[in-house]
């Protein structure tokens, strides 16, 4: 198995070659695209992508922590968490590496 | 916010573009994520967050409904971690400390 890691660059290309922008109406495309999905997970918690997978805001709670380095105790705030949800397509192409 | 929702919102600041090309755009996005972790590979996308591949040992499992005891056989599976910005901005008004 091969282990690169893709970036926005990729990406970024992949929009050149097959929907036909310009490179920087690509890069734009891109960054807009993420960026619309932080804004809807920041004000609605929800982003559906059908076919691909869901991203869900998690409320956690205060929780009893431990610094990992120093040993000593610590309470872990209340935070909001960002989980994804892969669709079950997602899933099955990842399993079979198809 | 779905799918349809999110090619909408970019078609209002794109309205040059026909929304067939806008709805491609987004296609190709989440095929391109969807390919790279078929084969195994990282998607890095910066402030937003990072793709990868996790393995799952085989494990015995148990039917929750019988009791029965199932192999559950071993698997790769898709894993999302948001990254800086993201976690910060969904905690935005939070507990600072939890920023």
């Amino acid at each position: 198995m091969s282990s690169k890691t893709i970036t926005r660059a990729e990406v970024t290309e992949a929009i050149v070659r097959d929907v036909g922008c310009t490179r920087q109406e690509s890069s734009d495309l891109l960054d807009d695209a993420l960026e619309m999905i932080g804004a809807a997970l920041e004000s609605e918690g929800v982003v559906k992508l059908s076919r691909f997978g869901n991203f869900v805001v998690r409320e956690k709670s205060a929780r009893e922590g431990r610094n990992p380095k120093t040993g000593e105790e610590a309470t872990i705030s209340a935070r909001r968490v960002v989980t994804f949800r892969p669709s079950p397509l997602l899933k099955s192409r990842v399993d079979d590496g198809a | 916010m779905l799918r349809s929702e999110l090619v909408a919102k970019l078609a209002e600041r794109y309205g040059h573009m026909p929304a067939e090309k806008l709805e491609k755009a987004v296609a190709i996005i989440l095929d391109e994520i969807t390919d790279a972790l078929a084969r195994g590979d990282r998607v890095e996308l910066r402030g937003f967050g990072a793709f990868s591949v996790r393995k799952r040992e085989a494990r015995r499992g148990r039917n929750p409904r019988t009791g029965e005891t199932v192999d559950v056989p071993a698997k790769s599976v898709p894993f999302f971690k948001a990254g800086k910005e993201l976690r910060a901005r969904v905690n935005a008004g939070a507990d600072p400390e939890a920023r």
